[in-house]
């Protein structure tokens, strides 16, 4: 095991996954207390399209990815924010036809395609310098956003009609809050793929919010879970030659099952 | 000169009349109770007041201006307080969050802010659960802590939609007697169900029914109605419209 930290992919993993620990950790944990699970989700398999626009016009994966997945937030916000009746008809419709452009543009990309496992199911292993200082750039964004606009935040996500009473901007916190998620999807695509992508940013999120009292703690928490989970996963895909994603999963998902267990054994 | 004056006001959601020629004074210390069916506008009323809605049709003027430009003398306390129950925050955060609108610190919360939230939950009765999620106190408690946050921005009305709709007895009784205290220098607005306690409180009722239906309780007519023990919605509306009449 040991040796293995000294390959220089295998750091570069390391690193990547627990930047997108910490950013998915934050972010889950706004993504679940405003119930925008499925919002993230289909801004998840939106971006798909993105990556397929990237490849087709070759320019970097996750630039392409980030600007479409954007792009899918602003609409899904204004869509929320506007027509809340029919929310879950368009962004299912989004869902769809992202992944669809992003199939039909990788299969017209000549040459050699790109493995489209890689981006459904992560590709850790492959995490280059550019992308570490990318989702190092997007972990200090969030964490600067979230010092100075927290108690916006908090009221906006608490209590969102007594915010506006007061005078808050909601609309703009809440596509805020939408395009952080984006970003932060995108970025932890590469870590588990985007299938898997809502099972990180909620199972850790789900323990620490048993466990918190305030938001910032649960962020703290989801964080800490988050990047215990990863390494754990990948030591597992190391030691077993399994898929890093799927491991990282898995294993948040057994420990999920555990702090259930004994909450429940603890409450008896 | 009231400090809510309210002139031929009219509203429609699309083409449907919520409220048709509402005229109505609210003086400076009243206790408003305002009554009426589910979907009579009483709520649409209060959205007026505090500016969520636009004005289409005659005026509100809150302390003699638009309703916007007064927002901040005024407390707001929700319907429900029963949403979000597992959200992570504690009863301090709660309260404030009464503090946004006014300067804030570059992060965090200043000292003072802390000690103004303190006060407003001793007021209430409720700062030994500053540190408690909000999650785990009770209905009537928890809208404690909403009056407490409303009255942190220290305000000159303060308006409550339903504030007993999911409380037993008990707290009900005591978020009535809280609001008598603050009426002493407060002016209250509350939009209720529970007509009997109601009655023992308020100073003016009206009934909105898209129309309204004024009333000024003498003290002898309160009394009249709580010799019978308890009353009706219709017998109590009867007296009213009796008064409307004359």
């Amino acid at each position: 095991m040991l040796e293995a930290l000294s390959y220089e992919f295998i750091q570069n993993a390391l690193i990547a996954g627990l930047l997108v620990s910490m950013a998915s950790g934050i972010i889950g944990s706004l993504i679940v207390v405003n119930r925008m699970v499925f919002l993230a989700g289909g801004i998840a398999h939106t971006a798909y399209g993105g990556i397929g626009i990237a490849v087709f016009f070759g320019f970097p994966i996750f630039l392409g990815a980030s600007i479409f997945a954007v792009f899918a937030a602003l609409i899904i916000a204004f869509i929320t924010l506007n027509h809340r009746n029919r929310m879950d008809t368009f962004i299912g419709l989004m869902w769809a036809v992202g992944m669809a452009l992003g199939v039909v543009l990788i299969d017209l990309t000549p040459g050699y395609n790109v493995d489209l496992m890689s981006y459904l199911f992560g590709s850790i292993l492959a995490v280059s310098h550019e992308d570490i200082l990318y989702m190092g750039g997007l972990l200090a964004l969030i964490v600067t956003i979230m010092t100075f606009w927290y108690r916006d935040i908090l009221a906006v996500s608490y209590d969102s009609e007594y915010a506006a009473l007061r005078g808050i901007n909601v609309k703009f916190f809440y596509t805020l809050i939408l395009v952080l998620s984006a970003l932060t999807v995108v970025v932890a695509i590469k870590v588990v793929g985007l299938i898997l992508v809502i099972a990180l940013l909620t199972i850790p999120v789900y323990v620490a919010e048993k466990l918190s009292n305030t938001l910032y703690m649960m962020m703290i928490l989801s964080a800490i879970f988050s990047s215990l989970f990863t390494l754990l996963g990948l030591w597992f895909s190391y030691t077993f030659n399994i898929a890093s994603g799927a491991s990282i999963i898995l294993i948040s998902a057994l420990s999920l099952f555990i702090f259930l267990l004994y909450n429940r054994l603890r409450l008896k | 000169m009231p400090i809510i004056q309210i002139k031929n006001l009219s509203f429609a959601y699309d083409k449907q009349k919520i409220l048709e020629d509402i005229n109505l004074d609210i003086e400076e210390n009243d206790f408003l109770a305002i009554i009426g069916p589910n979907g009579g506008g009483k709520s649409t009323l209060l959205k007026l007041i505090l500016g969520i809605n636009p004005v289409q049709q005659g005026s509100i003027k809150t302390f003699g201006e638009k309703p916007q430009k007064n927002l901040s003398k005024i407390g707001y306390v929700p319907q429900n307080t029963n949403v979000n129950t597992d959200f992570p925050i504690k009863v301090i955060e709660v309260v404030l969050m009464g503090h946004i609108g006014t300067k804030q610190p570059l992060f965090g919360y200043a000292k003072e802010e802390i000690l103004c939230a303190m006060g407003a939950l001793a007021q209430v009765g409720m700062e030994e659960f500053a540190q408690k999620k909000i999650g785990d106190l009770s209905g009537g408690q928890r809208q404690r802590v909403m009056i407490a946050r409303a009255l942190c921005a220290h305000p000159k009305i303060l308006i409550l939609d339903e504030p007993t709709s999911s409380v037993d007895i008990d707290g009900q009784k005591k978020i009535y007697k809280l609001l008598e205290l603050l009426n002493k220098t407060i002016t209250i607005i509350v939009v209720s169900h529970d007509i009997s306690v109601v009655l023992e409180y308020a100073n003016k009722i009206i009934h909105i029914n898209k129309q309204l239906i004024y009333h000024h309780l003498t003290d002898k007519e309160k009394s009249k109605l709580n010799d019978n023990g308890h009353f009706c919605e219709v017998e109590l509306f009867n007296i009213l419209k009796k008064e409307s009449l004359c």
